[in-house]
C-alpha cells in the first residue's frame, strides 16, 4: 500500500468505470431502492388483513417473453457495436424500442384484462392488492419510457457514426439500463406471481 | 488557463472495463474552452460549475431560513401569550387573524411548514447541498463535479420546489397542516382540514420536485468522490468532510426513493380513489368508500425515509465540524480512522432503526424491543465522534475564529441533545415521553440546532475561499454567543414542559388546568426563540455585507491543509489554473514535531520535509 511517492498513479483509479457508468448505476440503486419500498409495502400491507385476492392475467407472460426478447436485441447491438458491425448496431437497436413498445402495449392490454377481471385501480370496488398491481407495472412502465429515450439517443448516436467498437460507453449504459429494466419486470412478474 | 487542462485529469475511463469513445475526453476539453467569455445568465443563473452552484444553494436556503424562522416567531408568540390579541400581524397575515386571534387550522399549517422547510429545504438543500457542491470537487481535487449538468438541474429542480412550496403559504386554504410527517388519514383527506386540500396537493408536488434534485445532487457527489480524485488522493487521505458529504449522499440515493414510493401512493389516494392509507372511515358522518388501507404503512415508508433523513442533516455537519476542529486546534483530528467508522457505523444503523419513530402504533412488543436495542447501539457511534472531538480540543493550541466557536457549540448541543436520545429511544421511557415537548426539545437540540451550527461554521470557515473575503470576526462572535445562549434558553426549559406531559401541536394550553403551572415557562421559551430569531440577521447583515465590504483574503487564511486552501483566492472555472495538484500525505498533519510550520499541505511531498518524517515515511520519500 505505501508506495513511494515518485511511484505515484497517474490518477486515483476509483473503480476504474466511466464517471456517466458510475452515475447510471447509483441511479438504478435508487430505483432499487423504490420498488423494495413498494413490493415491501405489498407484503407488509397483505399480512395485515382485509386483503382481496385477483387473478393475474395470463398476457403478462407474454409481455414478459417480449422483454427478455427485447434483452436479447439489445444485447446483440452491443455486441455488434463491440465487433463494429455498425448495419447490426441500428438493426438491433430498432428491434429493441420496437418490443419495448410492444411491452408497453401488452402492458395496457393486460391493465384491460385486470379490469375486466373486476381487479380495479381505484373506487368503491378496489381493494389494495389490486391498487399495487396497477402501481408497480405503472410505475415500472414509466421507466421503461426512459429506457426507450435512453436507446433512442443511443441509435441517433449510432445512425451517426458514433457508435463503435472504440465509443461503446453509450450503448454500454444503455444496454446496462435496458437488462436492469427487463431484470426488474421479470423480477415484479415473479413476485406477483408468487403473491398474489 | 483551459488549454493546459491534461486530458488525463477530466476522465479516466475504461479501466478495466469497455474502452471509452476518445470523442467523450475531446468533448470536455472543448467545453472547458468555451466557458471564457459566457453570457451572466450561463455564469450567475443557469451555471453548471459547482461553485455557482453551491452559492446559489446557501443563499436559496438561507432565504428558507427566514422564512422558517419567521414562521416559528410566529406560533411561538401564540403559544407564549395565549390570550394576546394578535391584531398587530394582521397587515402580514391577513385573513388568518379573525378578531385578534390565530386561526387554529393556521397554526397546523404554521407548524407544519416550519418543519417542512427547515429540514428538507435548510438542513437539507440548503447545508448539504451548499458544502458537498463547494467542497467536494475542491478538496479531492477535481475540475468540477462528474456531471455539471446534471448538478445543474439539481439546483433548478430544488428551485422549482422551493417556487412551489413557497406559493402554497398563499393558498386561500392554506398550506399542507398535518405535520411534517403528512401521516394519513388527516393529509389524505381534504374534507378532515382546509390544509389537506391544496396545501397538501402542492406539498406532495413540491417534494417530488425535491427528491429528484436530492438524487441528481447525491449520485453526482458519490460518483465525483469515487471516480474524481487527484493523484494520490486514496480514500484513506481523504478530508473528513468528504467522507461525511460521501456518505450522507448514499443515504440520500437509499432513502429518498422510499419516501417517492410513499408520496405517491397517498397521491393516489388523495387524487385517485386508491385506498393503500385509508380503511372503515366516517368523516363528517358519512362512510367513505375506501377499505382494506393501513395508515401505519404510510408511517413505515415515512420513516424508513424519514430516520436516514436526519442523519443526511446531521452527517454534513459532523464532517465539517471534524475539519475545522483539527484546523482550529492546530491538531491532528483524534482518531481519524475512528471518525470514518463511526460516520459509516452511523449510516448502516440509520437504516434498521425507523421504527423507533413507531413505538406507540401498537406494533408488536418484541419488535419494539429490536428497533430499541439497534437504536440505542447509535450511541456507541455517537460516543466515539463526541470523544474524538473533545480529544481533540484536549491541549490543543486553539484558535477561537467564529467557525471554531460554532464548531464547539456543535459538539455541546450534540451532546445535550444526544443524552435525552437514549431516553427516548427506550420504547417504555418513549411511550411516556411520546409526542411531548420532550421530543420536541430533543431533535431540535440533536439535529435542528446542531446542523444548525455545523451551517453556521462552515459559512464562517468557508466563506474566504467563496467570495475572497473574510467575515467580520466581532459580529460573528456576537452572533455565536446570542445564538448559543438563546438556543439552550429555549431547549433546556423546553424538557420540563415536555416531562410535564405537554402534548406537540397543541394550539394553547389556556383550557387545561393541569398546564397552567407552565404557562411562565412557555412565555420564557417563546420570548427567548424570538431572540434567537433575530439574533440571525446580525449573520445575515456579516454575510452580505462581508461578500461586498469584506477584509479581503489571502489564499490559505487558516492555515490549513486541505486541497482547497491551495487554490487561487476565488478559484475560477477548472478551479487550479495549472495542473491539479498531488496528494502526498494525510489531511491532518498539524503542529507536526520537527516540522517549520505547524501546517503541512496535503501536496507537500515527503521528500521536502525531511525534518519532520516518521521513519515509514522517510521510506516514501526515497
Amino acid at each position: 500500500m505505501n508506495t513511494s511517492e515518485a511511484l505515484l498513479p497517474e490518477k486515483e483509479i476509483g473503480l476504474g468505470w466511466h464517471p456517466k457508468r458510475v452515475l447510471l448505476i447509483l441511479l438504478i440503486f435508487s430505483i432499487v431502492m423504490m420498488f423494495a419500498a413498494f413490493t415491501s409495502g405489498y407484503i407488509v400491507r397483505r399480512d395485515e388483513g382485509n386483503w382481496r385476492e385477483f387473478d393475474l392475467p395470463a398476457s403478462l407472460l407474454f409481455n414478459s417473453i417480449i422483454i427478455a426478447l427485447s434483452s436479447a436485441t439489445m444485447q446483440w447491438a452491443y455486441y455488434s457495436a463491440k465487433h463494429d458491425e455498425v448495419k447490426r448496431v441500428n438493426i438491433g437497436l430498432l428491434l429493441t424500442i420496437a418490443l419495448g413498445i410492444v411491452f408497453l402495449f401488452g402492458q395496457l392490454h393486460s391493465w384491460g384484462d385486470l379490469v375486466s377481471g373486476r381487479t380495479f385501480f381505484g373506487g368503491a370496488d378496489a381493494n389494495p392488492s389490486g391498487s399495487f398491481v396497477y402501481v408497480l407495472m405503472g410505475v415500472h412502465a414509466f421507466h421503461l419510457v426512459t429506457g426507450l429515450i435512453f436507446v433512442a439517443v443511443v441509435l441517433k448516436r449510432s445512425l451517426n457514426y458514433q457508435v463503435h467498437s472504440r465509443a461503446t460507453l453509450s450503448i454500454g449504459n444503455a444496454t446496462l439500463y435496458w437488462h436492469f429494466l427487463g431484470g426488474l419486470w421479470l423480477y415484479l412478474y415473479l413476485f406477483l406471481l408468487l403473491n398474489h | 488557463m483551459a488549454t493546459s487542462i491534461p486530458v488525463s485529469s477530466q476522465s479516466q475511463g475504461g479501466v478495466g472495463t469497455a474502452p471509452v469513445p476518445h470523442t467523450e475526453h475531446d468533448d470536455h476539453l472543448h467545453e472547458h474552452d468555451d466557458h471564457h467569455d459566457q453570457h451572466w445568465m450561463w455564469k450567475y443563473v443557469f451555471s453548471q460549475d459547482h461553485k455557482m452552484i453551491a452559492r446559489q444553494f446557501l443563499i436559496t436556503g438561507m432565504i428558507w431560513a427566514i422564512i422558517g424562522g419567521a414562521l416559528s416567531s410566529l406560533f411561538r408568540l401564540q403559544l407564549g401569550w395565549p390570550e394576546a390579541t394578535l391584531d398587530w400581524l394582521k397587515p402580514v397575515l391577513g385573513k388568518w387573524i379573525e378578531g385578534g386571534k390565530l386561526d387554529p387550522e393556521f397554526y397546523l399549517a404554521l407548524v407544519t411548514m416550519h418543519g417542512t422547510i427547515m429540514v428538507f429545504f435548510v438542513l437539507t438543500a440548503g447545508l448539504s447541498g451548499t458544502f458537498s457542491n463547494f467542497l467536494i470537487p475542491l478538496q479531492v481535487g477535481a475540475r468540477d463535479m462528474a456531471s455539471g449538468f446534471m448538478n445543474m438541474l439539481s439546483y433548478w429542480f430544488f428551485f422549482v420546489s422551493s417556487i412551489i412550496m413557497f406559493a402554497s403559504l398563499f393558498l386561500e386554504t392554506g398550506p399542507a397542516a398535518s405535520g411534517w410527517t403528512i401521516y394519513p388519514p388527516l393529509s389524505a383527506l381534504p374534507q378532515a382540514i382546509s390544509g389537506s386540500g391544496m396545501g397538501m396537493t402542492m406539498w406532495l408536488v413540491s417534494m417530488v420536485f425535491f427528491i429528484v434534485s436530492q438524487l441528481l445532487g447525491g449520485v453526482n457527489y458519490v460518483t465525483t468522490v469515487i471516480n474524481m480524485r487527484t493523484r494520490g488522493m486514496s480514500m484513506s487521505k481523504l478530508p473528513l468532510t468528504i467522507w461525511a458529504f460521501f456518505l450522507t449522499a448514499i443515504l440520500g440515493i437509499l432513502s429518498f426513493p422510499v419516501l417517492f414510493a410513499a408520496a405517491l401512493l397517498l397521491v393516489f389516494d388523495r387524487s385517485f380513489g386508491t385506498s393503500f392509507f385509508l380503511s372503515d372511515i366516517y368523516i363528517a358522518g358519512q362512510a367513505l368508500h375506501n377499505q382494506g388501507g393501513s395508515p401505519v404503512l404510510f408511517q413505515h415508508l415515512f420513516w424508513f425515509l424519514g430516520h436516514p433523513e436526519v442523519y443526511i442533516v446531521i452527517m454534513p455537519a459532523m464532517g465539517m465540524v471534524s475539519e475545522i476542529l483539527a484546523t482550529n486546534a492546530r491538531k491532528p483530528i483524534f482518531g481519524y480512522r475512528a471518525m470514518i467508522g463511526s460516520l459509516i457505523g452511523i449510516s448502516l444503523l440509520s437504516f434498521v432503526v425507523w421504527a423507533h419513530h413507531m413505538f406507540v402504533t401498537g406494533m408488536n412488543p418484541f419488535l419494539g424491543s429490536v428497533f430499541m436495542f439497534l437504536t440505542l447501539i447509535i450511541a456507541v457511534p455517537s460516543g466515539v465522534k463526541v470523544f474524538n472531538w473533545l480529544a481533540t480540543l484536549w491541549r490543543g493550541n486553539i484558535r477561537f475564529t467564529a467557525a471554531m466557536l460554532f464548531s464547539i457549540g456543535f459538539v455541546s448541543l450534540f451532546i445535550s441533545g444526544g443524552l435525552t436520545g437514549i431516553i427516548l429511544g427506550n420504547a417504555t421511557l418513549d411511550i411516556q415521553m411520546h409526542n411531548t415537548y420532550f421530543v420536541v426539545a430533543h431533535f431540535h437540540l440533536v439535529m435542528g440546532s446542531s446542523a444548525f451550527f455545523g451551517l453556521f461554521a462552515g459559512v464562517y470557515h468557508w466563506f474566504p475561499k467563496m467570495f475572497g473575503r473574510m467575515m467580520d470576526e466581532k459580529l460573528g462572535y456576537i452572533h455565536f454567543w446570542l445564538t448559543f445562549a438563546g438556543v439552550y434558553l429555549v431547549f433546556m426549559p423546553m424538557h420540563y414542559v415536555g416531562i410535564a406531559g405537554f402534548p406537540r401541536r397543541y394550539y394553547s394550553w389556556t383550557g387545561f388546568d393541569a398546564f397552567s403551572q407552565f404557562a411562565d415557562l412557555n412565555k420564557f421559551i417563546s420570548a427567548a426563540a424570538i431572540l434567537a430569531f433575530f439574533a440571525q440577521f446580525v449573520f445575515i447583515f456579516n454575510f452580505f455585507y462581508s461578500i461586498f465590504r469584506g477584509r479581503r483574503a489571502t489564499e490559505n487564511p487558516w492555515n490549513s491543509t486541505t486541497l482547497e486552501w491551495t487554490t487561487p483566492i476565488v478559484p475560477g472555472h477548472g478551479n487550479w489554473p495549472g495542473e491539479i495538484p498531488a496528494v502526498y500525505r494525510w489531511p491532518y498533519d498539524y503542529s507536526k514535531p520537527g516540522a517549520e510550520e505547524d501546517f503541512i499541505p496535503q501536496n507537500v511531498p515527503y521528500s521536502q520535509t525531511p525534518s519532520s518524517n516518521l521513519p515509514y515515511e522517510r521510506e516514501l520519500a526515497e
